[in-house]
């Protein structure tokens, strides 16, 4: 049977539009070492190292985990590299964590990050290749039909997608590492702000970040000296669809409800909204926080839209998500996922500063890619599983 | 650890040019290790290992989960390494009580770029990518420091690709395979000093799939799996001028992490793109005269990218299952020089 394993350091770097003070090296190095001081470790104590990132065309670098070996102190030991799409973040955690449950590995640094600025990713998502249908369109174009459907079938009001903006952006106030941390967007700026893709605007998308994010993964054995308490892996879980076929639902992703209902049922989650405290969830455009609550199953079908519109998903709510300001105020790609699953660990050990929810205890990390078709997905505790 | 065998193997031809695109190559593939090994799906967890910059776009994998088939949706990871690390991490998973069966696959097209070229963009972005060395040239740089190290020769390599394209003779998956004269390989021109063509690998086309299983499945899905026994990978410092290029610490590492050493080999599958790497592994892993090397001809005769690891694995298992080797050991290799290496313990019993 599987061993436990407990996430003892967390660590991410100040997101950001452009890093031009260091390298991509220099800028997972640096989430990396905040990780191995919050656990208490040193680069020694590794056993193995699992990176993850979304396409290399976003820096141009093609498998940099190469390059990386060094920075990261993984010379003479066990390197994997994870590329998944958007939920790459997550996926490199699971993948991680996978290494300690199966007794292969004691203390796993598991990094993901994104430096976009070394290229452009709105680039990178447009390439035309021969016999190949292509985007040409971005990630927002891709994905405001898809929001356009939810609008139709859920009847919700025009505004839900501007006051999950509202709330997120306040959020991000409270979070010393985000990269959108700006006080006057307010509803009204929000609303005021340029259609960028029907009916996505500008300050209801996430902005192109650079950042790193990293976290030390232990067995139960090996917790080193805490000098905090460390969070606990109840379950995780990932499912893919391909990218389209006839009758595939993409409002509502099969995938996504599957993924869940997998990891809820492995944490023994019977009601999502009662027994999780807080969400950290992947809403790179704001009106996917109604649509994800619909496909995690924290409100019935049509319904996710009054959760955003009643405040159950603010800092304070009974169901708050993503109080780190998420996707919408900091996007390293890459990396986003895994500060998902990671800011769901500092919420159960009660590290989130300004942003923490009062006694949260069991916090879900969730993370998706490609054209909502890569889901992963933890479940993490402040007890043992 | 649990008791985790390959079951079934099954490549595509090694193309200098393929005309199909990757699904079409990868989905005979895969359907023929997925029938070979009697398993129904879904597998508890498929993974597979591919590169973006081979087709120049980005989510290359993406395209190919609808050779995979995942649908209902299935779990299912990647990794942007060679398919031998796909097979790594789904090991992991069963390892990890997560998984009973795993399908794994890897699939890579070179033909539409300029693949030395294109593997500059692996190395360091600010300091080496700039100047393009390309791969061939890196390699031949390991070629020199080897030869002056051990004294060997120009010929002391052709003999590596003569041996190899005979045994590629009987594999019909091979892309480049014959009878070569010794004489005539070495009066051609060397393509980068002391590399001739035949030190090379041929830039071609490819994917291939596995299915794993433990212990009762396995059993049940085939007459005589090959059990892994050990598995391990290590990394290098990415600087050429970090390590010695003629030594591989870091296959000699997985080796004794993988407990190749633990009992008398009868087979390796070796990830030598280039002749003089052979001798390299060779060394690192303690590999005997009485140990026969890539049977199969090895990837001197059929190197398709992100995959050809993955075939050293599924080739090495063939001898298992088809009773011609007690103990194998296959090896995959990533990066410049060898910098990231595999090795696979593969065992009847």
């Amino acid at each position: 049977m599987a061993e436990r394993c407990a996430i003892v350091g967390i660590g991410q770097t100040h997101h950001t539009a452009r890093r031009d003070d260091v390298s991509i090296a220099g800028l997972v190095r640096e989430a990396a070492t905040r990780a191995l001081d919050d656990a208490g470790l040193d680069w020694p104590d590794v056993d193995a190292v699992v990176i993850g990132k979304a396409p290399d065309m976003f820096e141009g670098v093609m498998m940099p985990e190469l390059y990386l070996a060094d920075a990261l102190g993984a010379v003479g030991k066990p390197m994997l590299r994870v590329h998944t799409a958007g939920s790459v973040g997550g996926s490199t955690a699971i993948v991680a964590a996978s290494l300690v449950q199966a007794g292969i590995h004691e203390r796993v640094l598991t990094v993901a990050f994104e430096k976009q600025s070394e290229s452009n990713a709105m680039w990178a998502l447009t390439v035309k290749t021969p016999l190949q249908s292509a985007v040409v369109a971005g990630a927002g174009g891709y994905f405001a039909p898809l929001v356009r459907g939810y609008m139709r079938r859920s009847g919700a009001p025009d505004d839900t997608g501007i006051r999950v903006a509202v709330k997120d952006r306040a959020n991000a106030l409270k979070n010393p590492y985000a990269h959108i941390r700006d006080p006057n967007l307010t509803f009204d700026a929000i609303a005021g702000s340029p259609m960028l893709w029907d009916p996505i605007r500008f300050h209801e998308t996430c902005p192109s970040s650079d950042g790193a994010c990293a976290m030390v993964l232990t067995s139960e054995r090996a917790i080193p000296k805490p000098k905090l308490a460390p969070a606990w892996i109840h379950a995780t879980a990932m499912r893919s669809e391909p990218t389209q076929f006839a009758g595939q639902e993409k409002i509502n992703p099969v995938s996504g409800r599957m993924c869940a209902k997998d990891v809820y049922s492995k944490a023994g989650i019977a009601n999502p909204r009662k027994q999780i405290d807080v969400a950290e969830i992947y809403v790179p455009f704001s009106w996917f926080e109604p649509m994800w609550m619909e496909n995690l199953g924290f409100a019935e079908e049509g319904q996710g839209w009054k959760m955003t519109y009643e405040g159950a998903t603010a800092l304070g709510g009974d169901m708050p998500v993503n109080c780190s300001g998420g996707v919408l105020s900091s996007n390293p790609i890459g990396a986003s996922g895994m500060l998902r699953f990671a800011e769901a660990a500092m919420q159960v050990r009660g590290q989130a500063g300004e942003h923490q929810v009062d006694g949260a205890r069991i916090a879900l990390g969730h993370a998706y890619g490609g054209g909502s078709q890569f889901f992963s997905m933890w479940i993490v505790g402040s007890a043992k599983p | 650890m649990r008791d985790v065998a390959i079951v079934s193997f099954a490549q595509a031809p090694n193309r200098r040019r393929e005309l199909r695109n990757e699904v079409e190559i990868l989905m005979p593939v895969v359907q023929e290790a997925v029938a070979r090994s009697g398993i129904e799906r879904p597998f508890d967890f498929t993974c597979s290992g591919s590169s973006d910059f081979l087709q120049g776009q980005p989510f290359a994998f993406v395209i190919a989960l609808d050779a995979a088939g995942a649908w209902p949706p299935i779990p299912e990871s990647h990794v942007e390494m060679d398919g031998a690390w796909a097979l790594y991490e789904a090991w992991v998973k069963i390892q990890s009580g997560q998984a009973e069966t795993a399908l794994v696959y890897a699939f890579g097209k070179s033909s539409p770029g300029d693949l030395p070229e294109v593997l500059a963009t692996q190395l360091d972005p600010y300091v080496l990518a700039p100047l393009w060395p390309d791969a061939v040239s890196l390699a031949a740089l390991q070629a020199r420091a080897w030869m002056e190290k051990t004294g060997a020769t120009a010929r002391d390599l052709a003999a590596i690709a003569v041996r190899s394209r005979r045994d590629a003779k009987s594999n019909p998956n091979a892309t480049v395979s014959g009878d070569a004269e010794i004489e005539k390989l070495l009066a051609a021109p060397a393509i980068a000093d002391p590399l001739r063509a035949h030190d090379c690998p041929p830039v071609c086309d490819g994917a291939a799939a596995i299915v794993l299983a433990a212990g009762e499945r396995a059993r049940k899905a085939c007459a005589r799996p090959a059990w892994i026994r050990g598995i391990d990978h290590r990394i290098e410092p990415h600087s050429l001028g970090a390590r010695d290029l003629s030594v591989s610490v870091s296959t000699q590492l997985a080796g004794e992490k993988a407990g190749a050493g633990r009992g008398a080999v009868d087979v390796a599958e070796l990830h030598a793109p280039f002749t003089h790497q052979e001798a390299i592994l060779r060394e690192a892993l303690g590999l005997g005269e009485g140990v026969r090397v890539n049977p199969s001809g090895g990837a001197l005769c059929a190197n398709p990218m992100m995959t050809a690891g993955l075939i050293r694995i599924g080739e090495a298992a063939s001898r298992i299952m088809d009773g011609s080797a007690r103990r194998a050991v296959a090896h995959a290799t990533s990066g410049p020089c060898l910098q990231q290496n595999l090795v696979c313990v593969l065992e009847g019993a």
